[in-house]
């Protein structure tokens, strides 16, 4: 049984990452040197979120400031803002407790123009609420890619009304931005770099994601659905974006979704339905520009979901994205043998791999009805069936089976984005 | 003798009015005071903690781990309120209740506190004697018209004090165990915000209400100065609880250290006190689809062969949050063995392992049939 997604070490990672950088040492420290930052603005900016009454605006002023543990709002109508994204810098190399740099659990909130750094888990969170805005802000791992960094940068959760925008993730273990079990969500013109997954859409209802920049990842921007979650998602555009070379091995905790991600892969569509990519320029990443795959995929073949969950990705629809290179080098030997087999060894696979699992239960008279089509109007861009379902025994280009179209998606409006 | 002499002083000092005037406790509706001794709950002269009348203590049957910390738990009411019983749920405590938790060790020689699993020396039913007792914080839990308010308090060196401390605050503590090993651990005291991490029990209303005065977790004896009684009945007899159906048929959590318990009852109720006021089906955790409550169903909600959704490093590389039959593979003991923020779970209230809870858990998982393939 070959697992195309394969599951590695870090070591391996690491390795790779050597190897296709040309880096030879590993940065294995904090960049950041916290030595002389202001470790008495923490009690201060403690008793400002306690004390914020709806309305308030908390500035933070320039400088960095050292926190030894989590910051938390819980007061809905506050807006936490610093000087800019490279002046206000909330350092959390010396945390030793919490789980998170700020954790907010609070609607119509609004964090802009600051900087989280080196926090133990993940950076920002935002557990539940309606009507956030996340602007200029940027979290970071200033050691670069390592297992050791919190797993998501900008994390809202079971939010609705979600702007994230001109903002910045690096490093991050798994998600740098990563919006999961929300509704009506615009992610646009950030920059998500060397994180395993670059901008990661899971379980989420209208879902726009344009206008970013995602590279060096090991995958850039992931449309995932995840099975025993009280929301599942579809109905996601990811348009206009720039997604290319995200070929950093995967450093991610061995156990977790992102970790059966290829390096190499650009845009991922794991389990989720109703996903429209278009007009993206993807390029250059070395397994496959576009992944579509299942649960059954990830290295879950055996895993018993929940029974009413839908593990296959339907209602996809692909075109008008410029592709140049990539498909050249996926990631893994299975993967690489797959590739001399199918298109030899000076051959690129197509733009579009596909694992192939699809519900029989749907076919009618031999055939997926439309709306639950794959399809693919994109040009002189391929798709190839890896075949998933039969142990990968028969891997076939079948771009003609799939040249079709879909019934474009509604866009998403914000009330607050004007 | 020694008492002899402590309370000759005692009978001294307040002749001469040194010791600081015993106060009646208080229901505070607004502010926030910045002494511990404000509310009146109890009086400390640094020698003997004490509570003050109407101040009823209690324990809890299984009760949350926070770093092997002995905690005296208390309810207050003032005059002609009382809480209403409801059984599986808090009780519904009126506006005016004051609810205290005070967190000590016993004191060692050379390190600073020791792991002592039973009852410490000093404890005494309506107090503590101080003398090998290091107190650390007190957390006062109001319930206003505003909603409940979770304000903490830090006792100064002297022990006659505590302090607001809204921030929270890190103390750096060392540990001896049985075997005469150290343990050196953060002892970190909440913030106000941080408190309602734990107490907002519902994510979505997020308003504040106590987890621990609940029936099925008071309804246990407890050893009051007037003699051993449920601590149910001791409320009714004090007019706090308007009424319950009595012992027998008032549900009541295991002692998770019972041996004589079922297994995985006492297995679901240290994961009930211990997780579920996040991982509850309306909980901050409700995020992950892993529900904790003592009666939630079965299944891959209650983490068997579950995936995890948003771990991270909490993985440790295993792929279930629980494999039925096998511990160490299991994220959940992964998770409950670690104390790195990011990795461990609860994920606030600690810095050290519980070994016991670790145990137990394990022993619970060794025991389920099944398999995840």
């Amino acid at each position: 049984m070959i697992h195309y997604f394969s599951i590695r070490s870090c070591k391996a990672a690491l390795a790779v990452i050597a190897l296709s950088l040309g880096i030879t040492a590993c940065n294995d420290q904090p960049n950041r040197d916290v030595a002389i930052t202001d470790h008495d603005f923490q009690a201060q900016l403690i008793e400002q979120l306690i004390d914020a009454q709806p309305g308030d605006v908390i500035d933070i002023p320039e400088g960095v400031f050292s926190f030894d543990r989590s910051l938390s709002l819980t007061v809905n109508g506050v807006t936490l803002r610093g000087q800019g994204m490279d002046r206000t810098i909330l350092s959390f190399q010396n945390q030793i407790a919490g789980a998170e740099g700020l954790i907010v659990t609070a609607s119509d909130f609004t964090l802009e123009n600051l900087a989280i750094e080196d926090t133990i888990g993940d950076g920002l969170k935002v557990n539940e609420g309606e009507n956030i805005v996340i602007r200029g802000v940027r979290v970071e791992w200033t050691a670069g890619p390592r297992t050791e960094n919190g797993a998501y940068g900008i994390y809202p959760v079971q939010t609705s009304n979600v702007l994230i925008e001109d903002s910045i993730a690096i490093g991050a273990s798994d998600a740098g931005i990563y919006v999961g079990q929300s509704r009506n969500v615009i992610v646009r013109r950030n920059r998500a770099e060397r994180n395993v997954a670059g901008i990661e859409i899971e379980n989420t209802f209208a879902a726009d994601v344009y206008d970013n920049v995602a590279t060096e990842n090991t995958g850039g921007i992931l449309v995932f659905n995840m099975p025993n979650l009280p929301q599942r998602g579809y109905q996601t555009r990811v348009f206009n974006n720039h997604v290319f070379a995200n070929n950093t091995g995967n450093f991610g905790h061995e156990g977790t979704p992102v970790a059966s991600i290829p390096a190499g892969s650009g845009i991922v569509i794991n389990s989720n339905d109703d996903v429209e990519i278009f007009d993206n320029d993807i390029s250059d990443n070395r397994t496959a520009n576009i992944i579509i795959s299942s649960l059954h995929s990830a290295n879950y073949a055996g895993y018993a979901a929940q029974d009413n969950f839908d593990p296959y990705p339907e209602g996809i629809f692909i075109h008008g994205n410029m592709f140049s290179g990539g498909g050249d080098n996926p990631d893994g030997l299975d993967l690489q043998a797959l590739k001399l087999v199918t298109v030899g060894p000076l051959g690129s696979l197509p733009d579009v791999l596909w694992d192939g699992y699809f519900d029989p239960d749907k076919l009618v008279d031999g055939q997926m009805p439309a709306p639950l089509k794959i399809c693919l109007d994109n040009g002189e861009a391929g798709l190839i069936n890896v075949d998933g379902p039969n142990d990968y025994a028969s891997p076939a280009i079948t771009t003609d089976q799939h040249q079709c179209h879909l019934e474009r998606l509604p866009l998403v409006a914000l009330s607050f984005d004007h | 003798m020694r008492t002899w002499i402590l309370s000759s002083l005692a009978f001294l000092l307040a002749a001469c009015g040194v010791s600081a005037p015993s106060k009646s406790p208080v229901y505070i509706p607004e502010g926030n005071p910045p002494l511990l001794s404000d509310w009146g709950m109890m009086t400390s002269d640094g020698q003997s903690l004490t509570l003050s009348e109407g101040v009823e203590p209690y324990d809890l049957n299984t009760p949350l781990f926070t770093d092997y910390a002995h905690k005296q738990r208390t309810i207050w009411m003032p005059a002609g309120v009382q809480a209403r019983f409801r059984e599986n749920a808090p009780l519904d405590f009126p506006v005016g209740t004051v609810i205290t938790k005070t967190f000590y060790y016993p004191r060692g020689q050379g390190a600073n506190v020791v792991l002592e699993l039973d009852r410490v020396d000093g404890w005494q039913p309506n107090g503590l004697d101080l003398e090998n007792i290091r107190l650390m914080e007190t957390r006062i839990l109001v319930h206003r018209q505003t909603g409940w308010l979770a304000l903490p308090y830090v006792w100064n060196e002297d022990q006659t004090e505590a302090r607001l401390a809204r921030a929270g605050d890190v103390q750096r503590l060392t540990m001896m165990d049985a075997s005469g090993d150290e343990l050196s651990f953060a002892y970190v005291v909440p913030n106000s915000n941080q408190c309602a991490g734990c107490h907002a029990t519902n994510n979505t209303t997020r308003d504040i209400q106590p987890i621990g005065p609940a029936a099925r977790h008071l309804n246990r004896d407890y050893d009051f100065p007037s003699g051993t009684m449920n601590q149910l009945e001791n409320l009714i007899s004090r007019r706090y609880l308007d009424t319950w159906p009595g012992a027998d048929i008032t549900p009541a959590a295991s002692n998770y250290l019972d041996p004589e318990s079922d297994l995985d009852r006492r297995a679901r109720d240290y994961l009930d006190i211990n997780c579920a006021h996040c991982h509850n089906s309306v909980g901050a955790a409700d995020t992950s689809g892993l529900l904790l409550e003592h009666d939630a169903l079965t299944g891959a909600n209650l983490g068997l062969c579950k995936l995890p959704i948003a771990a991270g490093s909490g993985t440790g590389g295993h792929r279930y949050d629980i494999v039925p039959g096998d511990p160490d593979q299991s994220i959940f003991i992964y998770r409950m063995n670690s104390t790195s923020p990011d990795i461990m779970m609860p994920e606030l209230g600690r810095s050290l392992v519980h070994q016991e809870g670790v145990a137990l858990i394990r022993e619970w998982i060794a025991s389920l049939d099944g398999n995840c393939e």
